[in-house]
C-alpha cells in the first residue's frame, strides 16, 4: 500500500505524499510551499532587493505567467520591471542579453525551453562566450529560466530536455532544481550570480508542495550553484539524478529499502559546473552507480557522469559498470500509454538497480513467480 | 617662397567664396608673411546632400557648420583609420594576422560622423567590421593592432581577435550576422531603464538587414519606445551578393516600416554627423527608435580572403575612390575654404603614419598571451576553478 501511494506522489496525492515522505525532525516554523510559489517568492524578493533585476518574457506580466510562476509580480512592480514580450524569442532574448551587458540584471523567461532553440544563438554566442572573448571586459549577469523536459500530453515539440545541450557549453552555468528548497535557493543564487545562468524548471513539479524550513524561508537563503545534495543516505548503490527524476529515485529507494537495498540518492542540483566530487565520494562508498534522467541517452547528463567516473578515482571502486536510466531515444509521443513508457518509471529505476547489484528479479512465468537473473526477462513485475 | 604661399592662399581663398565663410581676423585677407593660426578660417558652413526621409515631416538640416578644430580632428581620425586598415591588410598578407579580418577602408565617414553626432557616454554596437568603431569609441591603434595579431597587449588580451573588440560603452565587435541588433536594443532598454538620457547606436549591414531578428527588434524597440538609433551601413554588397540580389526592397531606410527613417550620404562625414545629431535628438526626446541608412562603400573585399572583384568591377571601385572618397572630400573642403594648409594636413599624415608604424611594431613584437591565460575569464567574480584540459590528467586553472 505504501508503495502504491509513493507511485501516486507526482501530482495527485502530493500533499499526503509530501508529509509521509521521510521522517525528518521538522523545524517548528516550516511551511508547505509548492515549487511554483517558491520560484515566485524568490523572484519577488530579488526584485525587491535589487532595482536592476527585472523579468521579461511571454505572458509574464498581465497573464501572471503562462504557468503562473510570476503571479502577482506585475501588480506589485509594474510595467518597468515585469515586461510582456511579443512572441519573438530570438529578439527578446537578445534584448535581455544586451540589457545585461549595459548594467541591468534581467530574468529572461522562455515559456518552455523548447522555444529557447529559436534564441539559442543569443544564449550561447552573445551571453555565454562574451566574458571570455572580451578577456574580462564585458560580463553578462543574466538568468534564462523556464520549464524544461517532459510535461504531460504535450507531444514531441514541447517535451525536450535541454540539460545536455546547455550543459555542453563553457561560460554558462546550468542548474536544475528538484524541490521547493532547490527552486528557491538556486533561483536566488542564479539572480545574484554575475554570469549567464540557465535555470531549468519542470512544469510537472510546479504544483508539488515541499517543506521549507525556517532557514530556507529567509530572504537571504541561497543554495550554492555547483554543489550536489545527498537526499538520502545509503550503502549499497548510488543513484544520481536531477529535477523531477530525483523524486522518482527517492520513491524507488523507498520500495527497494523494503527489500533490504539501501540506495544513496544524490540530487545534482547543478548540471554545470557538475559536482563530480560528491558523486565520486558516494561511489567510493557504495561501489555501484546508476544515473537517472528524463532526457535522451545519447550525449546526455548520465553519459557525462559515467565518463567522468571512468576518468576519476571512483572507477577503481566500481563493482559493476555504471549505467544510465534515461528517456527513451524517441521523440515524445502523445498517447498516454506511449508517453508513460517514454520516460523512466520507478520500476525502470528499480530494475536497473537490481541488475547493477546482480540481485535476482522476480519474474512471472506460466503463472509462477520465479527469481531470475536472466537477461532475457525484460518485462518484469516486482 | 613666402610670396608664393601668399599668392596661393589668396587664390584658394578666392575659390572659397561660396558658402559664406566667416573670417575671424579682418587682416587675414591682407598679405601675410607666414601661415599662422590666425590666417585660417575658423569655421565654415557647407551644403550637404538632402536626406531622403520616411515617416518624418522633415529631415536633418541641409547645411553643416564645421570648425577648423573639428575638421582637423575628423581628418586625423579618418586618416588614422584608413592607414590602420591598410596596415592590417599588409600584416594579413604577411600572415601575421590570421583568421577573419574585415576591413573598413572607404567607410571612415560613417564611424567618424556618427561619433561626432553622439557623446562618448552614449552606447554603440556593431557587427564584425568593427576596427573603425573600436577606434572612435576609445580604443588605441596599438591595442587594436595587437588584438589583430593576437598578442597580450591587445584590447581583448589576444583572446577575441578582429571581431571581438570591446571598450567602454562599446559592445563589440559581434560575429553572428544580425545578433548585435537585439543586443543593441537591449542596451537601449537599459539606457531608458536607468534614466540617464543615453542612447544606443545599433549598426548592421545591408546583408544583415534581411535578418528576422532585426524585424523582431524593430517591433519591440518601437513598442517600448527604446532610445535606439538603428543604422544600416549599406556598402552595396553583403559579402559577394549585391543588394539587388539579396533584398526585395533595397530602401533599407524604409524597412523599419513604422519606424521613421533617413537615407544619408555615408561618404560625407558632415552629412553623417548632421543626420546622427538629428537622430539622437529624436531619440532623446522620447519618441522612440529611428533608422538611418548610410550609403557607403568598402574598397576592400568582404574580408581579407575576398579579393573583392569577382562580383564587382575594378572600375566601380576606382570611380568611388576618385569621386567620393570621404577623406579627400573633407580635405578638399578644408583646403578650399582656407581651413587648413596642405602642409598642415601633410604633417598630420606623417604623424599618423608614424603612429601606425609604432603600433604595428608593437603588434608584431609584443608577446602572445601566456598559456596560463588559456582558461581565464570563463566566469566573472568567481573563485578560481579547474577546467578540464584535452585529457583527464590535464587540470587547468581558471581565474575570473
Amino acid at each position: 500500500m505504501a508503495a502504491l501511494r509513493c507511485f501516486l506522489r507526482s501530482g495527485k496525492n502530493a500533499v499526503a505524499a509530501g508529509l509521509r515522505r521521510e521522517i525528518h525532525q521538522t523545524a517548528p516554523a516550516s511551511l508547505q510551499v509548492t515549487v511554483r510559489d517558491a520560484l515566485n517568492q524568490a523572484m519577488d524578493e530579488e526584485l525587491e532587493r535589487d532595482d536592476r533585476v527585472f523579468l521579461l518574457g511571454e505572458e509574464v506580466a498581465q497573464y501572471d505567467g503562462a504557468y503562473k510562476v510570476s503571479r502577482g509580480l506585475w501588480k506589485k512592480y509594474g510595467d518597468k520591471r515585469i515586461i510582456d514580450t511579443p512572441i519573438t524569442e530570438m529578439g527578446f532574448a537578445g534584448i535581455a542579453v544586451g540589457s545585461a551587458m549595459a548594467g541591468l540584471r534581467p530574468i529572461c523567461e522562455f515559456m518552455t525551453f523548447n522555444f529557447s532553440m529559436q534564441a539559442i544563438d543569443q544564449v550561447i554566442n552573445s551571453a555565454a562566450k562574451t566574458y571570455y572573448m572580451s578577456a574580462g571586459l564585458q560580463s553578462v549577469p543574466i538568468v534564462f529560466r523556464g520549464p524544461n523536459g517532459a510535461s504531460a500530453g504535450v507531444a514531441a515539440q514541447h517535451s525536450q530536455c535541454f540539460a545536455a545541450w546547455y550543459g555542453h557549453c563553457p561560460g554558462l552555468k546550468v542548474v536544475s532544481p528538484w524541490n521547493s528548497e532547490d527552486a528557491r535557493g538556486l533561483l536566488k543564487s542564479a539572480i545574484r550570480d554575475d554570469n549567464p545562468v540557465v535555470f531549468l524548471e519542470n512544469e510537472l513539479m510546479y504544483g508539488v508542495p515541499f517543506e521549507l524550513s525556517e532557514e530556507a524561508q529567509s530572504k537571504d537563503f541561497t543554495v550554492p550553484i555547483g554543489k550536489a545534495k545527498i537526499e538520502r543516505q545509503g550503502n549499497h548503490i548510488t543513484l544520481v539524478s536531477h529535477s523531477r527524476m530525483v523524486g522518482h529515485c527517492l520513491d524507488a529507494a523507498a520500495v527497494l529499502a523494503k527489500e533490504g537495498i539501501e540506495c544513496e540518492v544524490i540530487n545534482l542540483r547543478t548540471i554545470r559546473p557538475m559536482d563530480i566530487e560528491t558523486i565520486e565520494a558516494s561511489v567510493i562508498k557504495t561501489n555501484h552507480l546508476v544515473t537517472v534522467e528524463g532526457g535522451w541517452p545519447q550525449f546526455g547528463v548520465g553519459a557525462e557522469i559515467c565518463a567522468r567516473i571512468m576518468e576519476g578515482p571512483a572507477f577503481n571502486y566500481l563493482d559493476a559498470p555504471a549505467v544510465r536510466v534515461t528517456g527513451v531515444d524517441i521523440p515524445m509521443p502523445y498517447a498516454k500509454i506511449l508517453e508513460d513508457h517514454s520516460v523512466p518509471q520507478i520500476k525502470d529505476i528499480m530494475f536497473s538497480v537490481k541488475k547493477t547489484l546482480n540481485v535476482p528479479l522476480r519474474v512471472k512465468y506460466r503463472g509462477h513467480i520465479l527469481l531470475c537473473h536472466c537477461v532475457l526477462c525484460c518485462s518484469v513485475s516486482q | 617662397m613666402r610670396k608664393m604661399l601668399t599668392i596661393i592662399s589668396t587664390v584658394l581663398r578666392g575659390n572659397a567664396g561660396k558658402n559664406g565663410a566667416e573670417v575671424l581676423s579682418e587682416g587675414a585677407r591682407a598679405v601675410v608673411a607666414a601661415r599662422t593660426y590666425a590666417d585660417f578660417t575658423q569655421q565654415a558652413t557647407f551644403d550637404i546632400k538632402k536626406c531622403d526621409v520616411h515617416k518624418l515631416e522633415e529631415g536633418p538640416p541641409l547645411t553643416s557648420t564645421l570648425t577648423r578644430e573639428d575638421g582637423l580632428k575628423y581628418y586625423r581620425t579618418m586618416q588614422t583609420m584608413r592607414r590602420m586598415e591598410l596596415k592590417a591588410d599588409q600584416l594579413y598578407k604577411q600572415k601575421i594576422i590570421r583568421g577573419f579580418c574585415h576591413l573598413y577602408d572607404g567607410q571612415e565617414a560613417c564611424a567618424v560622423g556618427i561619433e561626432a553626432g553622439i557623446n562618448l557616454t552614449d552606447h554603440l554596437i556593431t557587427a564584425y567590421r568593427a576596427h573603425g568603431y573600436t577606434l572612435t569609441r576609445g580604443g588605441t591603434v596599438r591595442e587594436i593592432m595587437a588584438e589583430l595579431t593576437g598578442r597580450r597587449g591587445g584590447i581583448a588580451k589576444g583572446k577575441g581577435g578582429s571581431m571581438h573588440m570591446y571598450a567602454k560603452n562599446f559592445y563589440g565587435g559581434n560575429g553572428i550576422v544580425g545578433a548585435q541588433v537585439p543586443l543593441g536594443a537591449g542596451v537601449a532598454l537599459a539606457c531608458k531603464y536607468q534614466e540617464k538620457n543615453e542612447l544606443c547606436v545599433c549598426l548592421y549591414g545591408d546583408g544583415a538587414a534581411n535578418q528576422g531578428q532585426i524585424f523582431e527588434t524593430y517591433n519591440m524597440a518601437s513598442l517600448w519606445k527604446l532610445p535606439c538609433i538603428f543604422i544600416c551601413e549599406n556598402n552595396k554588397y553583403g559579402m559577394g551578393t549585391s543588394v539587388e540580389r539579396a533584398a526585395a526592397s533595397t530602401d533599407y531606410y524604409k524597412r523599419g516600416d513604422f519606424i521613421p527613417g533617413l537615407r544619408v550620404d555615408g561618404m560625407d562625414v558632415l552629412c553623417v554627423k548632421e543626420a546622427t545629431k538629428f537622430a539622437a535628438d529624436f531619440c532623446r526626446s522620447g519618441k522612440g527608435p529611428i533608422l538611418m541608412e548610410l550609403q557607403t562603400y568598402r574598397y576592400h573585399g568582404h574580408s581579407m580572403s575576398d579579393p573583392g572583384v569577382s562580383y564587382r568591377t575594378r572600375e566601380e571601385i576606382q570611380e568611388v575612390r576618385s569621386k567620393s572618397d570621404p577623406i579627400s572630400m573633407l580635405k578638399d573642403r578644408m583646403l578650399n575654404n582656407n581651413m587648413a594648409s596642405v602642409e598642415e594636413l601633410k604633417e598630420i599624415d606623417i604623424e599618423v603614419r608614424k603612429e601606425i608604424e609604432d603600433a604595428a611594431q608593437f603588434a608584431t613584437t609584443d608577446p602572445e598571451p601566456p598559456l596560463e591565460d588559456l582558461c581565464n575569464h570563463i566566469f566573472y567574480n568567481e573563485p578560481p576553478m579547474d577546467v578540464r584540459g584535452t585529457n583527464p590528467w590535464s587540470k587547468l586553472k581558471s581565474m575570473s
